[in-house]
C-alpha cells in the first residue's frame, strides 16, 4: 500500500485538470456508500466476503503477499464478492487484524505467510463457523506436531521441485562453473527454493560429470547467505557483487523485491544472469529495464491458489484439505526462457522436460526439510 | 516559517515547548537550561522575563527552585474584579501547553482527512466530474473521512455496533477496543518512560528498540525454558517474576553498555545506542536460527512461552487486557517519584540541566550516565517482555516492531513526564488498535495512520505554528505587553 500515497497525490494533481469530465449516467451512490460500510458489516451478511491479511511485507512486496493480493482482486472482479484486506506492519498486529476480519463478517479469511500460523489457528479454533486459509504453512501444535483443523486450509507449495529444475538449468548454462543463491531471511518459504536449487545443481553434476559449484546455501547445515530482510535492495546488490567476484554467473535471489539489486549488479557485468522467483520476473513492470538478464523464473502460483480457494468457498465447497502446489498440478513450475530461448541448448531443455516428467511421475523425488 | 525560527531561537520562552524541543539540542552539555522541573501547567517561573535568556544563569539557579505555585500573572496584581479573573483564566487556557497539544492533534486529524479523502478511490472517481455534479465529490469525501474516523473510534475506544440492547456481556465487547488500546499502549509507556528519563538527564537515548528486543528475547527464553513444576498460582508467579526480572535485567545491561561507554570514553550515546540496536537485531536474528531457541522445521520463531509465564488476563476472556497495563502505570508512578522526589532523580535532572554545574556541585556525572541508561534499559526491557508475555507468546526477530522508535515520539509528545507519557502512549495505542478496523471496514491504507502520527508530532514540535494556525496569543508577548502597560501606569 506504500504505493497509495504518492499515487494519490499525483492523482490529486491530475484531477484538478480532469475535474471537468461528464458525470456518469446512473447514480453512483452505491459506490459512495460502500466505503463507510460500518453499519452494514456489523450485522449478518448474506453476501460472501473474502478477506486477506498480509505479513510484514505488505501488499507491494513484489512477492508472495502481492501474489495473494492479486488473487483476491481477481476474485473480487470475477466472482463479484466483497473483499477486505489488512496489512500488518509488525507481528503485534496479526491478532488484531484477524479479529477485525472476524468482526467485519468475513466468510473466508486468508493469512499470507507462515508467520500468521498461530494467529490463523487461534481464530479458526475460536470461530468454527467461519473458514480460514493459510499460505505457505500447515498448522501445528505447541510441540510442532502437525494438526488438522476442520475450517482452516493450508495452501502449500512443493517449490523445491521447480527450484530443482532451475538449479539443473543454471548448472547447464553456467560459463564459469559457479552459480549462487541467497535469501532474505531463513524462512522455510525461502530456504525451500535454495534446497531445490542446490539439489538441481548436484543432479546436473552427477549426470554430466561436471563440478559446478553452488554458492550461498548449504542444504545439510541449512545455512547460507541471507541479506537480513525483504526490503533493502542494496544488500541484494552487494551480495550479488560478492558472488560475481567469486566467479558466479547465474544468481538466484530468494528475497522478493531485494532481487532487483541482483539485476542491477548483473547488468554491470558481462554474461551474468538472474533467476527470478515467485512470479515471472520477465513480465514484472518493475524489471522492465533488466528483463533481458532474467534467465527464467521459479513460479509459485499463490495467486491461483488463493483464487481457487475463494472460488471453492463461494460455491460452498470449502474443504480444509491442504492444497499442495506441485509441478504436476501447475502450482509451481519454471517460467519460459523468453530472451534466453535460443541460448538454452535444445538438449538441456529436453533434459529438463524429462526431469519434470520424472518428478511428476514420482520417479524422482526432490526433498526439502521445509517441504510439507 | 518565521514562527518556526522564532521558536527555535528562544526555546525556553514558552512553558509549552522546552522539553519537546530540548533533546534536539544535540550535545547534552548544551541541552542545559530548559529542563527545569516544571510540570505541564506551572511552567513559567514568572518574573524571569525574556531578558533572562542566559541559559547558564538560569540553569545554575534552576535546580533549586521547583516552583510549583500557580503561575502568578501580571493581571493578578490589578483589581480582582471578575473580569480580571476571567482574563487570567482565558490567558491560562490559551497559553497552556495541554491546549497546544490538543490543537496539534486536531490539526493533524484535519490534514489527515484530506489525505484520507484523496486516497479514496470513490473520491478520485467523483472528482473527475466535479464541475458536472459537485455533490458527488463532497459526499464521497465525507463518507470516506467519516468512515475512517468512525472505524478508528470503533477500533480503539468503543464499538457501539455490537450493542443491540442486551446484557453486560455485550457492553464488555463494546468496550473491549478500549482495552486493546491499553494493551498497545503498555510497551510504549514503559519504553517511553525510559527515554524520558534519558532526555531529562541530557542523554539522547535512541537505543530503546534494541533494549526492547533484548528484553523480549530474554522473556521468551525464560518463558519457555525454566518451566517450574506444577501450574499452581505460586509457580506461575515465580515463573512470571523470573521471566520479567530477567528481561528487565538484560534490558538494563544492554543499555548499560552505552552508559559505560559514554561515562568511560565519552562516546556519543546517540551513535552507540543506534549501533547497539543493530547488534541486538542481528544477534537475535542469529540466535533464532540456532538451538538456543529450539528452532524446529527451519523456522526462526521461538516456541510459545509456557502458560505459567503468561501475564494473566485482567478482565477475563472478552478482553485482551493483561496485568502488564497496571504494571506500566505503576512504573509511571515510580518514575515520577524517582525523578521528582528522590535524590537520585534530582541528580539526574541536575546533570540534564547543566552537566558542568552538576559536576561542580559534587555529583558524579559519569555514574549518573550509567545509572540513567541502566534505568532506561530496564524499563524498555520490561516493555519488550510485556509484548511477549502478554500479547504474542512467541518471539520472532520482528517482535519489537517499532516500539522503541515510537517510544521516542511518545516521550516527546508526553514532554518526558510520567502523566504525559501515559496519555501520549494511549493516543498512539489507539491509533495502532484502530488500524485494523480502519483497514478492513473503511478501506483506509495503513500508511494513513503513520501519517497521522507523523503530523501530530510535527505540530507538537512547532508550538508557534499551532498558535498561528489557531490565532492563539503568544504567552511571552502578552506578558511583555502587560508589563509594559503596568510600567506606563
Amino acid at each position: 500500500m506504500k504505493k497509495t500515497l504518492p499515487a494519490a497525490l499525483v492523482a490529486a494533481a491530475a484531477l484538478t485538470l480532469a475535474a471537468c469530465g461528464a458525470a456518469p449516467e446512473e447514480e453512483p451512490e452505491a459506490t459512495g456508500e460502500e466505503t463507510t460500510a460500518g453499519e452494514e458489516t456489523g450485522g449478518e451478511s448474506t453476501d460472501f466476503t473474502a478477506c486477506l491479511i498480509s505479513d510484514e511485507g505488505g501488499w507491494d512486496d513484489a512477492s508472495f503477499n502481492e501474489s495473494a493480493f492479486n488473487g483476491l482482486t481477481q476474485a473480487e472482479a470475477d466472482l463479484g464478492i466483497e473483499v477486505r484486506d489488512a496489512e500488518s506492519t509488525d507481528p503485534g498486529q496479526y491478532a488484531a487484524n484477524a479479529d477485525a476480519m472476524v468482526q467485519a463478517g468475513c466468510s473466508l479469511t486468508v493469512g499470507v505467510g507462515f508467520a500468521l500460523e498461530d494467529t490463523i489457528q487461534e481464530v479458526a479454533e475460536a470461530n468454527p463457523d467461519l473458514n480460514f486459509a493459510l499460505v505457505d504453512s500447515a498448522f501445528s501444535d505447541a510441540e510442532f506436531n502437525p494438526v488438522e483443523l476442520d475450517n482452516a486450509k493450508p495452501l502449500l507449495f512443493n517449490t523445491q521441485e521447480a527450484a530443482f529444475l532451475a538449479g539443473y538449468l543454471a548448472a547447464g548454462m553456467t560459463e564459469t562453473g559457479t552459480v549462487a543463491t541467497y535469501g532474505g531471511q531463513p524462512f522455510p518459504s525461502v530456504t525451500i527454493f535454495m534446497d531445490g536449487f542446490v539439489d538441481g545443481v548436484a543432479a546436473y553434476n552427477e549426470a554430466n560429470g561436471t563440478d559446478v559449484q553452488a554458492l550461498g546455501w548449504d542444504k545439510e547445515a541449512q545455512n547460507g547467505s541471507m541479506t537480513g530482510d525483504f526490503t533493502n535492495t542494496e544488500n541484494g546488490y552487494n551480495t550479488t557483487q560478492q558472488f560475481i567476484a567469486d566467479g558466479a554467473d547465474i544468481i538466484l535471489p530468494v528475497a522478493g523485491p531485494v532481487g532487483s539489486g541482483s539485476l542491477r549488479a548483473a547488468a554491470e557485468h558481462e554474461g551474468v544472469s538472474v533467476i527470478w522467483v515467485d512470479s515471472d520476473g520477465y513480465e514484472q513492470p518493475a524489471n522492465a529495464d533488466y528483463q533481458q538478464l532474467i534467465l527464467t523464473s521459479v513460479l509459485k502460483q499463490i495467486q491461483t491458489a488463493v483464487y481457487d480457494t475463494i472460488d471453492a468457498s463461494v460455491g460452498g465447497e470449502f474443504s480444509a484439505e491442504p492444497y499442495v502446489g506441485t509441478l504436476e498440478n501447475g502450482g509451481v513450475g519454471l517460467a519460459p526462457f523468453h530472451d534466453f530461448e535460443d541460448a538454452v541448448p535444445a538438449e538441456l531443455q529436453a533434459e529438463i522436460e524429462d526431469l519434470q516428467a520424472q518428478i511428476i511421475a514420482g520417479e524422482l523425488e526432490v526433498t526439502s526439510p521445509s517441504a510439507n | 516559517m518565521s514562527e518556526n525560527n522564532d521558536g527555535r531561537e528562544k526555546p525556553e520562552r514558552t512553558g509549552a515547548q522546552p522539553d519537546a524541543a530540548q533533546p534536539d539540542a544535540d550535545a547534552p552539555s548544551q541541552a542545559a537550561a530548559p529542563q527545569q522541573p516544571e510540570a505541564h501547567t506551572e511552567a513559567e517561573p514568572d518574573g524571569r522575563g525574556p531578558e533572562d535568556s542566559g541559559r547558564a544563569r538560569r540553569a545554575a539557579q534552576a535546580p533549586a527552585v521547583p516552583d510549583t505555585s500557580p503561575r502568578p500573572h501580571p493581571v493578578d496584581d490589578g483589581p480582582t474584579s471578575s473580569q480580571a479573573r476571567w482574563a487570567t483564566f482565558r490567558h491560562e487556557m490559551l497559553t497552556g501547553s495541554w491546549l497546544l497539544t490538543l490543537l496539534a492533534i486536531v490539526a493533524a486529524l484535519v490534514i489527515s482527512s484530506v489525505l484520507i479523502a484523496v486516497a479514496d478511490a470513490d473520491v478520485r472517481a467523483s472528482a473527475g466530474y466535479f464541475f458536472a455534479r459537485p455533490a458527488d465529490l463532497l459526499s464521497a469525501a465525507w463518507s470516506s473521512i467519516a468512515g475512517t474516523y468512525v472505524a478508528l473510534f470503533r477500533g480503539s475506544v468503543f464499538d457501539y455496533t455490537v450493542l443491540t440492547g442486551g446484557g453486560v456481556a455485550e457492553l464488555g465487547r463494546a468496550i473491549s477496543p478500549l482495552t486493546k488500546t491499553m494493551v498497545e499502549a503498555t510497551p510504549l509507556i514503559l519504553a517511553a518512560l525510559g527515554i524520558g528519563i534519558g532526555f531529562r538527564s541530557g542523554l539522547f537515548n535512541i537505543g530503546a528498540q534494541g533494549q526492547v528486543l533484548m528484553g523480549a528475547a530474554t522473556a521468551s527464553l525464560v518463558g519457555f525454558t525454566f518451566v517450574p513444576p506444577g501450574t499452581g498460582p505460586f509457580s506461575s508467579l515465580l515463573h512470571l517474576v523470573l521471566a520479567l526480572g530477567a528481561a528487565v535485567l538484560v534490558g538494563g545491561l544492554w543499555a548499560g553498555i552505552a552508559g559505560i561507554l559514554k561515562a568511560r570514553t565519552g562516546a556519543n550515546e546517540v551513535i552507540v545506542t543506534i549501533m547497539l540496536n543493530w547488534i541486538a537485531t542481528y544477534l537475535v536474528a542469529y540466535l533464532l536460527t540456532t538451538a538456543v531457541y529450539r528452532v524446529q522445521a527451519n523456522r526462526p520463531i521461538a516456541p510459545h512461552v509456557a502458560e505459567t509465564a503468561e501475564l494473566p488476563s485482567l478482565l477475563g476472556s472478552w478482553s485482551p487486557l493483561h496485568w502488564g497495563f497496571p504494571l506500566a502505570l505503576l512504573a509511571a508512578l515510580g518514575v515520577w517519584w524517582l525523578m521528582e522526589r528522590s535524590t537520585i532523580g534530582f541528580q539526574f535532572r541536575a546533570v540534564g540541566a547543566n552537566m558542568h554545574a552538576a559536576r561542580t556541585a559534587g555529583i558524579s556525572v559519569n555514574r549518573v550516565f550509567v545509572m540513567v541508561m541502566v534505568t532506561a534499559g530496564m524499563l524498555a526491557g520490561a516493555g519488550g517482555a510485556m509484548q511477549i508475555l502478554g500479547v504474542e507468546g512467541t518471539f520472532r526477530a520482528s517482535s519489537a516492531g517499532t516500539i522503541g522508535f515510537d517510544a521516542i515520539t511518545v516521550a516527546l509528545l508526553g514532554r518526558n513526564r510520567s502523566g504525559g507519557i501515559v496519555a501520549a502512549a494511549m493516543l498512539f495505542g489507539a491509533l495502532r488498535a484502530g488500524a485494523a478496523l480502519m483497514q478492513t471496514v473503511a478501506d483506509t491504507p495503513v500508511d494513513i495512520i503513520l501519517v497521522i502520527q507523523a503530523v501530530i508530532v510535527l505540530f507538537i514540535a512547532a508550538p508557534p505554528l499551532v498558535r498561528t494556525l489557531f490565532r492563539l496569543p503568544d504567552p511571552q508577548r502578552t506578558r511583555v505587553a502587560a508589563r509594559a502597560k503596568e510600567a506606563t501606569r
